[in-house]
């Protein structure tokens, strides 16, 4: 992927972008795309997908056949580069010693961020999740409406491909007709699961995610996304015609070099550089957002981890897409005269109620499953089902205790094995010779997982903010975290293993997961989804919010946050799609200043 | 070879014996014989490692078994997957290299695991001696399996006992990992894929109708 070095960039550019991931991404495809001159930061390398990614690699062509490591979290093949769970060139640090309050932050350190691992799950929130507050009483509304985002959600649906149904349900919108691309069918395990739950009460549908079953329409879709614009329109029908369908092979954690997924280095980034508007730094580790006399930001103050120096990059405006950790980090350690506790922070809202998403997993063995024809179900290399959320009737009538739902993601696939024993050893133990292979053989492919993605309330115990000791490798004082569960997710967690244990049992099978006695044995802990959000959250109130409806910051009118950290809830949903689509409202919004002037 | 599992045929007094008594000839306790080893560590791949590469064993840090325990592992894994109607014989899938590759890792998980396995093999080598006259590897195979069959599963017994048939556990749980990870162990095991497809059309007919479904997407 082209990029420059810091003495190659323009002395002021239009929009300095910090981020290259789904955020950061969509930010530079619609700006650039309106002509609009762009300077994007990425703190990893860069990275080509084309060129990098291990598609059709076995496990008996990796290192320990693919298996996880520290240096690999999740396992090699796994797209993330130097990143995961630890990065010791840039710690991070924990506010409490209890492991139950404390957060885990998985990042990345390459082009296109956590774009290229994702899991490419893309669900849009519904109506209840703008406005939870009004919904139930409990956390904040967002200043916006499911009405006013909608538009977007169908434009980064049409530009990234996403497959799926529209099933009509409760607060799980439905896309416009023709907007989703064809679902793939449901393998075996998903049609098991869908037989089960339908028993008791659980619907189990077609996914959406982020993976071309059929090739985009670059002839009528560019028209439909950048209306009266025939040079964008040009640039992305040729990017689309660049992306080949998913031909049913290979995990999509990988990346995938064929561009079927969508990654920031795959859709947004082509055509965002070939409009010849965008110019990208990589290894630019960003500290702070420089400021003027007039209290503007004038651009951004960086460390080039190839040489070690400060650098600075200047723009009319900037965007922050850093990922919520990151853009906390870097609002709070922009301290100045002006901005003493952090730049855009006059609320004390900075850094503050963070979210995750609230999970758990419970696993079962299916008899019914085992010893079957073999088959290939290697599908889109993710889920291919799920279940939305599905009981808003027993909420409102009182019968849960807890509030918000959760979806479910059903793992249930004859997923290519090697590497660690197909089958959990504790179906073969003691057994060795053919009558290993026949219960390997047996066993293998009759296991479903059942996950649950629920959302968490915002609780003013979980924030971000900055060590007052600890510096990373560049002198760049780092995030201390705090954590805490409250009752609501403990009980929707507990909630999930009685529901996948009557869904297991329904489908003739066996729970073989421990169950939990309390919602803390089983709750994957704080930041583990890696679905961080909030920090800078948006509202009506510049005294209690960090930004506006359009992701612009109260104090500081030519910043903007374009990653999940503006986000005032965190629905079931998955965070990616919002990220984009809220991305490219508040692009919309930074061109209709620029064309008054005031960009 | 064409080895089925049996049950045990050895009296657990004299499997006891077994253990007591090769323990005593290495003169070594439960907790030395599976005791540490502590080499100075190479390091990993990193957190950058070309993906897309194809990687022999050895490749990224020193195989490290000497030949008396590459022979060991691949007697032994050649017992435990030997070849039959589903596939080839573990080592002809190279499984022995794989698991020199792990116990030479230096990551926790494979540092720890090492430290199961090289007085695992050591040990193999006193069972056998003590009951055979001979090295595990000079066994043959119905000797070999008489051994596997003595010790492995066990679940009560003394700690040499459940050591032993942690360490064959553990060993076996490997030789799943390696052996399944090759195009032979896929049709073994019956996993179809890695290829390109035009299209993906969900399960046959045939499947669907033995489990009872039927296919809900269009």
């Amino acid at each position: 992927m082209p990029t420059i070095s810091i003495d190659q960039a323009k002395d002021e550019y239009d929009v300095v972008i910090v981020g290259s991931g789904a955020g950061g991404g969509q930010m530079a495809y619609t700006l650039t795309l309106a002509g609009i001159k762009c300077c994007m930061l990425e703190a990893g390398r860069s990275y080509d997908p084309v060129t990098e990614t291990p598609m059709f690699n076995r496990p008996d062509q990796a290192p320990l056949g693919g298996a996880s490591t520290p240096d690999k979290d999740l396992g090699f093949w796994d797209s993330t580069i130097d990143g995961g769970w630890e990065m010791p060139d840039e710690p991070y640090t924990q506010g409490c010693t209890d492991k139950d309050e404390q957060f885990t932050w998985w990042r990345a350190r390459m082009m296109g961020g956590r774009t290229n691992h994702w899991g490419r799950i893309s669900l849009r929130n519904g109506p209840y999740d703008f406005k939870p507050y009004s919904y139930d009483g409990l956390g904040f509304d967002w200043p916006i409406s499911y009405e006013e985002v909608a538009p977007y959600y169908d434009k980064v649906e049409m530009l990234i491909g996403v497959h799926g149904t529209n099933e009509g349900m409760e607060n799980t919108p439905d896309s416009p007709p023709g907007v989703l691309q064809p679902p793939p069918k449901a393998r075996i395990g998903d049609l098991v699961a869908q037989k089960a739950g339908k028993k008791v009460g659980v619907p189990v549908v077609s996914i959406h995610r982020a993976v071309l079953t059929k090739r985009l329409d670059a002839d009528t879709i560019p028209a439909k996304l950048h209306p009266g614009n025939k040079w964008a329109q040009d640039i992305v029908a040729k990017s689309m015609r660049a992306r080949a369908a998913c031909f049913w092979a290979t995990p999509c954690n990988r990346g995938c070099s064929i561009k079927a997924t969508y990654q920031s280095t795959t859709v947004h980034l082509p055509p965002a550089l070939d409009t010849g508007n965008l110019d990208i730094i990589p290894n630019a580790h960003v500290r702070e957002v420089m400021v003027g006399p007039d209290g503007k930001a004038t651009g951004v103050l960086f460390i080039d981890k190839t040489t070690g120096r400060e650098e600075r990059v200047k723009g009319k405006a900037v965007v922050l897409a850093a990922s919520s950790g990151e853009t906390v980090r870097i609002l709070l350690n922009s301290k100045s005269n002006r901005f003493p506790d952090g730049i855009a922070n006059s609320s004390g809202k900075v850094g503050k109620y963070i979210m995750d998403t609230v999970a758990m997993s419970l696993r079962g063995q299916i008899p019914a499953l085992e010893n079957l024809p073999p088959h290939n179900e290697d599908g889109t290399g993710g889920a291919h089902v799920y279940s939305p959320w599905w009981a808003y009737g027993d909420q409102r009538q009182g019968k849960l205790n807890f509030a918000r739902g959760y979806h479910i993601e059903i793992g249930a696939t004859r997923r290519m094995p090697g590497g660690n024993s197909p089958v959990s050893m504790s179906y073969l133990r003691g057994l060795y010779g053919t009558k290993l292979k026949e219960e390997a053989r047996r066993y293998y492919g009759s296991f479903i997982s059942l996950a649950s993605r629920g959302e968490m309330i915002p609780n003013e115990h979980c924030y971000a903010e900055i060590d007052p000791v600890v510096k990373d490798k560049w002198g760049v004082p780092v995030v201390r975290w705090h954590w805490k569960w409250t009752e609501n997710e403990l009980n929707m967690v507990m909630h999930g293993q009685e529901t996948f244990a009557e869904m297991i049992n329904e489908m003739g099978g066996t729970v073989v997961s421990k169950m939990a006695k309390t919602g803390y044995d089983i709750i994957r802990p704080g930041g583990n989804v890696k679905h961080e959000v909030g920090g800078a959250r948006m509202g009506d109130d510049p005294s209690d919010s960090v930004c506006n409806k359009w992701s612009q910051t109260w104090d500081v009118p030519n910043l903007y946050l374009c990653d999940a950290s503006s986000f005032t809830s965190n629905p079931d949903k998955n965070p990616t799609l919002t990220i984009m689509a809220m991305a490219w409202r508040c692009a919309d919004r930074i061109i209709a200043e620029a064309a008054k002037g005031n960009v | 070879m064409n080895f089925d599992h049996r049950p045990a045929r050895i009296s657990r007094r004299e499997v006891i014996k077994w253990f007591t008594t090769a323990a005593a000839a290495a003169q070594l306790g439960p907790n030395s014989i599976w005791g540490a080893e502590d080499d100075a560590l190479p390091p990993g791949y990193g957190s950058d490692p070309k993906v897309a590469a194809i990687y022999e064993r050895g490749d990224v840090w020193p195989l490290t078994l000497d030949d008396s325990q590459r022979r060991l592992v691949t007697f032994l894994a050649d017992l435990i997957l030997p070849e039959d109607e589903y596939g080839p014989a573990a080592s002809a899938l190279r499984v022995p290299d794989f698991i020199d590759e792990w116990v030479s890792a230096p990551y926790p998980k494979q540092r720890a695991t090492r430290k199961r396995i090289l007085p695992g093999l050591e040990f193999m080598d006193k069972l056998s001696e003590k009951k055979f006259g001979r090295k595990f590897t000079e066994l043959s195979p119905a000797q070999g399996t008489a051994i596997l069959d003595a010790t492995m599963g066990q679940s009560g017994g003394d700690d040499l006992a459940q050591n032993a048939a942690s360490f064959l556990h553990d060993f076996t749980s490997l030789c799943m990992g390696a052996y399944y990870g090759t195009p032979a162990g896929w049709k073994a095991i019956g996993y179809v894929g890695n290829m390109p497809l035009p299209s993906f059309d969900g399960p046959p007919q045939h499947v669907l109708d033995r489990v009872g479904v039927v296919q809900t997407v269009k």
